[in-house]
C-alpha cells in the first residue's frame, strides 16, 4: 500500500484533495456547487476534444474549463442556474460527440470520469504542483472579497467591489483546479470533494481560517481513507471518496445537531 | 430536399419509436421544467439525473427492472435532498451537491461491478448519453403512460404550485403548505427526471428539461403561452436533433454519425439564441417605444 | 450648517425602474454631522432613492455630487433593512465588521491590530461589545442590526444611511435605537440619514427631515416641511398635519393599493 508504484497516488492525491478543499470552501459559501460541477464536465469534452485532434490533453483540459466557466461567469446573476446547466449539457455534448468522432475506447471515457489516480506517473507530479501553487495563491489574494461577496453581496457592492470580476476570477480558479485534478480523480468525483469536505468543516467551527484549513484536512483525510480502502478491497476509489464525502458531511450535520441541542 | 432528409429515415421502425419515445420526453420534460426554471432548481433538475444514473446502474446490477431503477433511484435522492435542508438557496445548493456526490461514488461502484461482471463495455456512455435507438414498443407504452401520470399530478398540484414558485410569501399568507407543495414538486421532477435518463441519457434529460422552458421564458410571460410553446420546442429539437444525427452519417468520408444527444443539444442551444436574440429584438423596441 | 461643504448633493433627480417613474425631480443635501430622516410610507421609493445615492440604482436624470469626494474614498456607510445571511457561514462578528473595512480589497496583506482596535471600538460605540466572538448566523435580528452597523462605521464614514432600521420595532425598542443612533453620531463625528415610515420617533433628534410621497420629494428643517400646505402640494390632494401632545399626526386620504411584487419570471394570471 506504501510501495513506490503508490507514493504518486498519494503525493497527487494529497495535492488534489487540498486544492478540492480549499476551492471547495469558497464553493460552498458562495453557493456555487452547480458550476463546481459543470467545469470539471467541460474539462471532459475538452481531454476527449484533445485526443481527437492529436494535442496534448492539457491544452483541451484547460482550454474547455475556461470555456465553460466564462460561459457561466458571464451569466447575468439572475437565473445563471439556467446558463450553468446549458454550458453542462453542451460540453458534455461536446465530449460525446469528440469521443465517438474518434472512436476512443470506453476504459479511457471512465478514466476522464471517474479518473485514475493509482496509476499517477512520476512526471505529471510537476505540473500538478505548479497549477495547485498557482490556484492555491489565486484564492489567497481572492479570501476577503470572496468571504464578503459571499456573506454580504449588497454591502461588498457597495463597498466597491465588482461582483462580476470576482464571480469570473473565482471561475477561471475553478477551471484551472478542475483541469488539474480531472485526469487524476475524474470529472464527476472532482466535485464530490469540492462539496462534502468543505461543507462539513464550516459546521464544526466559526473561525473563517479555521474552517478553511478543516476543510482542506478534512478533503484530504478524505481521499487518504478512500485511497486506502480502494488499495484493500479492489472497489474504485470513485466509489470511496464519493460516498466518505457525504458521509462526513452527514456526521458533522448530526454533531452539530446535536451539540446545538445540549448548548 | 435530398440534402436534408437523407432517403429512408422515417422508413426505420427503431428512429420511429425512438423519435416518438423522444418527443413524448421532451414535452413532459417542458410542462415539468418550466417550474424548474422559475423555482431556480435546475440543479437539482440536473442531479437527479446524475442520482438515477445510479439507481439506474444498480438496478442493472441487481438484475431488476431499469426503469424501476431510474425512477427510485431519482425519488430517493429528491428525498434525500429534501431531508438534508432545501429552506435556503445556499442549503439547496449544498444538499444538492453532496447527495449528487454521493450518488456518484455509488455510480463508480455500479459501473465498476457491472464492467467486472460481463465482458458488455458500451454500457457508461449509453447510461450517460442514453440510447434514444435502442427503445422497445412495450417500453414505449409504458413511458407514455408514466408520462400522462406526471402530466396529470402536475395539473393537481396547479395554482399552489405556481403561487409557491412564483411568490413564496404571497402563497404562504394565502394558507398553502409551501413545504408540502415543494416537495411534490421535487418529487414529481424526480420521476419526469428518471423516465427521460433512462430514455435519452442525463445530459439530454437536463438539456430538455431547463432548455426548451428557459427559450419559451424569454418570449413572454404568460403561463399558459409559455407551457405550449415550450413543449413545441423541446419536441422541435429532438426531431431536429434525430434528422440532424441520421444525416450526419453521410457528412464524413469515415461515415461516423454524430450522438443524438449531441445534436439535440446543438438544436437547444440553437432555441436559447435564437429566442434571446428575439427577446432582445422586442426589449430594444419597447424601449424605444416608450422613450 | 448649511454654511459649510455638503456631503451629498442631490439634484434634479429622476429614477425610473422597470418602465415605472419611482422618483421625479428630486433635490436635497446632507451636511457634516446632520441628523436626516427621510420619511414616507411603504413602497414611496426611500430603499430606492438610498440605493441611488450609493450608486446601486442608475438615476435616469440628475446627478448626485458628493463634493468632499466621500463615495470615491468609499466614506459612505451604508446598513439595509434586510441583509439574506447564510446561518452556517464560519464568520464571527469581529471577523464580518473587519470585513467592512479590508473586505473589497484583493491581496495578501495581513490584518493589523490597528485594524482590530478599530473593530473592537465600533462594536462598543453600538454596544455590541460583547457580541464579537459570536457566529454572525446565530444572532438575533436587534443583535444583527447592530453589527451591521458597527460593520457600516468601521471605515471611518462622513455619512451613515440606514434603511428602516425602525420597522417591526417595538415601541421600546424604537426609542433604543433611535437613541443609540443619537449617541453614535456624537462618539463617529457621522452625519445620519435613515429612512422610516413614522416620524415621531425622531422628532427629537432629527435636524432635517426628507419627506417623500407621491414621487416627489419635500426637504428642509422640520418644521417647515412637516405642514398642511407643504405636504398637500407633495401628495397632489389634501392633507392634514395634526400635531397631538408634541407628537405629529400627517392624515393623508385614501392611498392608492400597493402593487403585488412581479416575478422576473412570470405574471400570475
Amino acid at each position: 500500500m506504501f510501495s513506490s508504484f503508490m507514493a504518486n497516488a498519494w503525493i497527487v492525491g494529497t495535492l488534489v484533495a487540498l486544492l478540492a478543499g480549499a476551492t471547495g470552501f469558497f464553493v460552498v459559501l458562495r453557493g456555487s456547487s452547480f458550476a463546481a460541477h459543470a467545469i470539471p464536465n467541460g474539462a471532459f469534452a475538452g481531454a476527449a476534444g484533445a485526443a481527437l485532434v492529436g494535442v496534448t490533453p492539457l491544452v483541451g483540459l484547460v482550454g474547455f474549463a475556461v470555456v465553460a466557466s466564462l460561459g457561466i461567469g458571464a451569466s447575468r446573476r439572475h437565473r445563471s442556474d439556467v446558463a450553468t446547466a446549458i454550458a453542462l449539457v453542451m460540453m458534455l455534448a461536446l465530449g460525446a460527440a469528440f469521443l465517438s468522432l474518434s472512436a476512443a475506447y470506453e476504459p479511457q471515457v471512465e478514466a476522464l470520469l471517474f479518473g485514475e489516480i493509482l496509476g499517477v506517473s512520476t512526471t505529471s507530479i510537476l505540473p500538478v504542483v505548479v497549477i495547485a501553487s498557482l490556484c492555491a495563491l489565486a484564492l489567497a489574494v481572492m479570501y476577503r472579497p470572496l468571504l464578503f461577496n459571499a456573506a454580504a453581496p449588497d454591502l461588498a457592492t457597495v463597498r466597491g467591489l465588482d461582483p462580476r470580476r470576482l464571480e469570473m476570477g473565482f471561475m477561471l480558479t475553478l477551471a484551472l483546479g478542475a483541469a488539474l485534478t480531472v485526469p487524476v480523480v475524474g470529472a464527476l468525483l472532482t466535485f464530490s470533494l469540492t462539496v462534502g469536505p468543505p461543507a462539513a468543516a464550516r459546521l464544526v467551527t466559526r473561525r473563517p481560517l479555521s474552517a478553511l484549513v478543516a476543510s482542506m484536512f478534512l478533503s484530504a483525510a478524505t481521499l487518504w481513507a478512500s485511497i486506502a480502502a480502494s488499495y484493500q478491497s479492489n472497489l474504485p476509489v470513485g466509489f470511496f471518496v464519493g460516498t466518505l464525502s457525504a458521509v462526513v458531511y452527514v456526521l458533522a450535520r448530526l454533531s452539530c445537531a446535536w451539540r446545538r441541542r445540549r448548548a | 430536399m435530398h440534402w436534408l432528409f437523407e432517403p429512408g429515415i422515417w422508413s426505420n421502425a427503431a428512429v420511429r419509436t425512438g423519435t416518438g419515445v423522444g418527443v413524448v420526453v421532451a414535452a413532459v420534460s417542458a410542462l415539468v421544467g418550466l417550474f424548474t426554471v422559475v423555482r431556480s432548481q435546475s440543479f437539482a433538475g440536473h442531479a437527479l439525473a446524475d442520482v438515477a444514473t445510479a439507481g439506474g446502474a444498480g438496478a442493472g446490477l441487481f438484475g431488476f427492472s431499469p426503469l424501476g431503477g431510474f425512477v427510485i433511484g431519482s425519488l430517493l435522492g429528491a428525498g434525500a435532498m429534501e431531508a438534508i435542508g432545501v429552506e435556503r438557496v445556499r442549503q439547496r445548493d449544498v444538499a444538492t451537491g453532496i447527495v449528487l456526490g454521493g450518488a456518484t461514488g455509488l455510480s463508480a461502484l455500479f459501473l465498476y461491478l457491472i464492467t467486472l461482471n460481463s465482458s458488455r463495455t458500451g454500457s457508461t456512455q449509453s447510461i450517460l448519453f442514453g440510447s434514444l435507438f435502442s427503445v422497445s414498443n412495450s417500453s414505449f407504452v409504458l413511458i407514455s403512460a408514466l408520462s400522462l401520470v406526471v402530466i396529470l399530478a402536475l395539473g393537481a398540484l396547479g395554482r399552489p404550485l405556481l403561487l409557491t414558485s412564483v411568490s413564496p410569501d404571497a402563497a404562504r399568507a394565502r394558507g398553502v403548505a409551501v413545504r408540502r407543495v415543494a416537495l411534490a414538486y421535487t418529487l414529481l421532477m424526480a420521476v419526469t427526471v428518471g423516465l427521460s435518463a433512462i430514455v435519452i441519457g442525463s445530459v439530454l434529460s437536463t438539456a430538455l428539461l431547463i432548455g426548451p422552458p428557459a427559450a419559451a421564458l424569454r418570449l413572454g410571460r404568460r403561463l399558459g403561452a409559455s407551457l405550449v410553446m415550450a413543449v413545441v420546442l423541446g419536441a422541435l429539437a429532438v426531431v431536429a436533433g434525430v434528422v440532424a444525427s441520421y444525416d450526419s452519417y453521410y457528412w464524413w468520408p469515415s461515415h461516423r454519425a454524430l450522438p443524438v444527444s449531441f445534436c439535440v443539444v446543438t438544436m437547444v442551444v440553437v432555441e436559447l439564441i435564437v429566442t434571446s436574440a428575439l427577446a432582445r429584438r422586442a426589449g430594444a423596441r419597447d424601449a424605444s417605444g416608450r422613450a | 450648517m448649511s454654511g459649510s461643504l455638503a456631503i451629498v448633493d442631490v439634484r434634479g433627480v429622476d429614477v425610473e425602474l422597470g418602465g415605472r417613474r419611482i422618483l421625479t425631480d428630486v433635490n436635497f443635501s446632507v451636511h457634516p454631522g446632520e441628523f436626516t430622516g427621510l420619511i414616507g410610507s411603504n413602497g414611496a421609493g426611500k430603499t430606492t432613492l438610498l440605493r441611488m445615492m450609493l450608486g446601486l440604482v442608475q438615476p435616469s436624470r440628475g446627478q448626485v455630487l458628493w463634493p468632499s469626494g466621500a463615495h470615491e474614498q468609499r466614506r459612505v456607510g451604508y446598513v439595509p433593512q434586510k441583509v439574506a445571511l447564510d446561518v452556517d457561514v464560519p464568520l464571527r462578528v469581529r471577523d464580518f465588521v473587519a470585513l467592512g473595512d479590508d473586505g473589497h480589497r484583493y491581496g495578501l496583506r495581513r490584518r493589523s491590530q490597528e485594524t482590530w482596535r478599530r473593530v473592537h471600538e465600533v462594536l462598543d460605540s453600538v454596544e455590541a461589545g460583547d457580541l464579537s466572538e459570536r457566529r454572525i448566523g446565530a444572532l438575533s435580528g436587534g443583535e444583527l442590526q447592530r453589527v451591521l452597523m458597527a460593520h457600516a462605521l468601521v471605515s471611518w464614514p462622513e455619512l451613515l444611511l440606514l434603511d428602516e432600521p425602525l420597522a417591526n420595532l417595538d415601541p421600546g425598542a424604537t426609542e433604543d435605537i433611535v437613541a443609540l443612533l443619537a449617541r453614535v453620531r456624537e462618539r463617529e463625528r457621522v452625519a445620519i440619514l435613515l429612512s422610516a415610515h413614522d416620524i415621531n420617533a425622531l422628532l427629537g433628534v432629527m435636524d432635517r427631515v426628507i419627506y417623500i410621497a407621491n414621487a416627489h420629494v419635500a426637504s428642509g428643517p422640520t418644521e417647515e416641511v412637516v405642514r398642511h400646505d407643504v405636504l398637500s402640494e407633495l401628495y397632489g390632494h389634501h392633507v392634514d398635519v395634526v400635531r397631538v401632545h408634541g407628537r405629529v399626526l400627517v392624515v393623508t386620504g385614501p392611498t392608492p393599493e400597493e402593487p403585488v411584487a412581479d416575478h422576473p419570471d412570470l405574471v400570475v394570471e
